[in-house]
């Protein structure tokens, strides 16, 4: 199967996903804001939910890696690893949203809010290709 | 109960369809980032995917008056544009590209039991923490929604 077929696949699970927690949670399927949310003060029920949607996608998401295709890792060096998961966690909880809620919850619920991060959000990951792996060599 | 297993069976499909998708591979994300250099167009296929299914039955799921399990539904009710919003992201964005892991695919191989995944995952959520406990120092830091808990 022709690898955009198999991306075009994925992207509709993902989006089937997004509509199941909708439909039977009631909410944004944002897999930033469902982490945040871990490390807040809420009640237990509304606790355990979250844990649950992000054990189901680390299990069921890592088997099938392991199943069809080789792991692979990140190419960046520790200090610029850990320095992107600070800027990932730090940036995802001011905007309000990632890739999951603003990108495929938010644009799906045509909200121009969501546009503008999702097209805020791509240029500068592109940019932060461009300078990284071309203008300073590879520095991550 | 039921609320707790509709959540794990959504992530399940969630991470399997970014596994099926190679989003969780981070050399393909960085290829699909380098548009001046070895691009690979191929992800946008599965933001298309995506966002065509939501986009569609978003529609009538919110025709519905309540979710199944859930009393109501959750949505986040800011429209505003705001600098938050626009910092956010553009930080977001700095981070995916360095590493090419966003918060899902990280949460996925981290379970795949990847190193990089698992040294990833805890420094974002310090990230997270450490926004939390500026905006609460700081109001114009605070975080750019409506509501307390809501998209991403």
């Amino acid at each position: 199967m022709s690898s955009w077929l198999i991306a075009l696949i994925g992207g509709v699970l993902i989006g089937l996903s997004a509509t199941g927690l909708l439909l039977f949670n009631g909410r944004i399927a944002g897999v930033s804001g469902i982490v945040n949310g871990l490390t807040k003060r809420s009640s237990g029920v509304e606790w355990v939910w979250r844990a649950a949607f992000v054990a189901g996608l680390a299990a069921a998401g890592g088997v099938t890696v392991h199943l069809l295709h080789q792991a692979t890792a990140s190419p960046a060096r520790l200090p610029v690893l850990l320095l992107a998961g600070i800027l990932v966690g730090f940036g995802t909880s001011l905007g309000g949203g990632c890739t999951s809620g603003h990108g495929v919850c938010g644009l799906g619920r045509f909200s121009v809010r969501s546009l503008v991060a999702v097209l805020t959000f791509m240029a500068s990951a592109i940019v932060t290709v461009l300078l990284t792996h071309h203008w300073f060599g590879s520095v991550a | 109960m039921k609320a707790v297993l509709a959540a794990l069976s959504c992530g399940a499909l969630f991470g399997v369809g970014l596994a099926i998708a190679r989003m969780t591979d981070p050399t393909v994300v960085i290829g699909f980032l380098d548009v001046f250099g070895d691009f690979d167009p191929t992800l946008a296929f599965v933001l298309i995917g995506a966002t065509m299914t939501t986009a569609v039955a978003f529609h009538f799921v919110l025709r519905r008056g309540r979710p199944i399990v859930a009393t109501q539904f959750q949505l986040p009710a800011t429209r505003t544009i705001d600098l938050p919003l626009i910092l956010g992201a553009a930080t977001f964005g700095v981070g995916w590209g360095l590493a090419g892991y966003c918060p899902g695919p990280a949460l996925v191989g981290a379970g795949a039991g990847i190193p990089t995944a698992l040294l990833f995952l805890p420094a974002m959520i310090t990230g997270g923490l450490v926004h939390r406990f500026v905006a609460a120092r700081f109001n114009g830091m605070s975080r750019s929604t409506g509501i307390s808990e809501s998209n991403s």
